[in-house]
């Protein structure tokens, strides 16, 4: 299965809104709205995320001034069980659901099926979104919050963070012009702390389908961002391009980079989750769209399929990656 | 790349933890946490206890303060630093029952403190009693040689 192309898609509009950290990092700038408190308010962790995500929906309607029947889907999830992050976080408001699950490139999968079911005519309008928070996604693949350990240099740090993107026929200066749906890819990495190297392989894969199907050339893109593969995973997957015959290396970013300074915030490896790719594309790299900056991006949302069982279980961690090309019109 | 071929790769790239750095550090923390401890022992020796008793009651204070440190958030950033260093004394065993007891509570008390406070700590638990029973036998078989 090929590229796919559509005419009439536009981004309306994108909403980020993110935690403490994220706020201490280099993008603090681009997010629409951030929240100091770690509990978000809250009584606990889960629906910390809960209420992120509902007031990052609310900021999107707010700026778009859109009411429910405005809407004709919601797609989104996280990486909570279940994907109750999304689904608590927007159940007083009535719009058509459909709850989604591709680890951290949910989002890149959101903004896919969106713009299909827009482009098909299905629905006037989708809204696309995902979320993660560091303490629930800690809570459920690793240790308590509180519990004392050293992590190892692979390891990656789970952004918190919320993004939603509103898809219309209504032109507007963004169009979402292209997707190619991403193929499972298992590099046959066992290490749960390394992340990067897990996911590589799918985003290569993705990246060299797409660029071998649409005829486009890495060049016509001021950016391709990856989702979450951090320092280790994108040197992989620059390393597995550059094996296939492209060279992406002079405009490839990835979100795990760009939302932390790695150094100063000791963050290993880079962030990850799935908030990560969407408050980067969601706040930072849509604004620099509208802002002419940016003319022609390739988001490359990238996921490790796996449980907290799963590595305990000595199996691989298979990874996917689904890629949507933003254009300024 | 063929997908061992790969994983050898991605394998022998990433980067291995600084284990002389953490070493050192651990030394460090673990050392100060030990001069802690016998510095509480001599403290209750003096105000009159008996060696064992002081024993006990330094145990008793290190594990109080470790979980007084996780509860007050602290304790995993000082872990984050000294990594075995806090780990192996007593204070490693208290933040291991303490932070998930903590993390526990949204659960409720029975399902979630009580039943998810062991989950790190367990296999200490288990893997420690088992080995007593193992050096238990050594030691009768010994003592009766």
């Amino acid at each position: 299965m090929g590229t796919v192309r559509f005419g009439d898609v536009y981004l309306g509009g994108s909403s980020a809104t993110v935690g403490k950290k994220e706020m201490a990092g280099p993008l603090r700038e681009w997010f629409d709205l951030h929240e100091e408190d770690e509990y978000f308010g809250m009584p606990t962790f889960e629906q910390a995320e809960s209420e992120m995500v509902r007031r990052n929906l609310a900021h999107l309607f707010e700026k778009m001034n859109l009411k429910d029947e405005d809407v004709g889907v919601l797609l989104g999830g996280d990486l909570l069980n279940q994907c109750t992050g999304t689904s608590f976080g927007i159940k007083s408001h009535s719009i058509p659901f459909l709850g989604l699950y591709g680890a951290c490139s949910t989002i890149a999968e959101g903004l896919l099926v969106g713009s299909m079911l827009v482009q098909g005519g299905f629905v006037p309008s989708a809204v696309a979104m995902a979320s993660s928070h560091y303490c629930t996604a800690e809570r459920q693949y690793r240790f308590p919050p509180e519990y004392g350990n050293q992590r190892p240099p692979t390891a990656q740090y789970t952004v918190t963070g919320a993004g939603a993107f509103y898809l219309t026929r209504v032109p507007s200066p963004i169009r979402i012009a292209e997707g190619i749906i991403g193929r499972i890819v298992d590099g046959g990495i066992t290490d749960a702390n390394n992340m990067g190297a897990a996911m590589a392989p799918a985003a290569a894969d993705t990246i060299l389908r797409y660029f071998g199907e649409s005829g486009r050339r890495p060049e016509e893109f001021d950016a391709i961002v990856t989702g979450d593969l951090g320092r280790e995973g994108l040197e992989l997957v620059q390393e597995l391009v550059h094996q296939g015959g492209l060279e992406i290396a002079p405009r490839h970013m990835d979100g795990g980079l760009l939302i932390f300074d790695l150094k100063k915030q000791d963050m290993h490896c880079g962030g990850s989750g799935c908030g990560c790719l969407s408050t980067v594309l969601g706040g930072y790299l849509v604004k620099r769209m509208r802002a002419g900056e940016l003319k022609r991006i390739l988001a490359v949302g990238t996921g490790a399929l796996l449980n907290a069982s799963t590595p305990l279980q000595k199996l691989s961690i298979p990874g996917i990656a689904h890629a949507v090309c933003l254009e300024a019109v | 790349m063929a997908k061992n071929g790969y994983q050898a790769y991605a394998d022998a790239r990433a980067k291995r933890s600084p284990w002389i750095k953490n070493g050192a550090k651990a030394f460090l923390v673990g050392g100060i946490i030990c001069c802690l401890g016998q510095g509480l022992g001599n403290l209750y020796g003096w105000a009159g206890l008996p060696e064992k008793e002081a024993g006990t009651w330094v145990s008793v204070t290190l594990i109080f303060l470790a979980g007084l440190l996780t509860g007050i958030g602290i304790f995993d950033k000082i872990a984050k630093f000294a990594g075995a260093g806090t780990l192996v004394p007593i204070t490693g065993f208290a933040n291991a029952v303490a932070s998930p007891a903590i993390d526990a509570k949204s659960e409720g008390y029975v399902l979630g403190v009580a039943a998810k406070m062991f989950t790190i700590a367990g296999p200490v638990i288990v893997f420690g009693t088992a080995s007593s029973v193992v050096y238990g036998v050594i030691y009768w078989v010994c003592s009766v040689l």
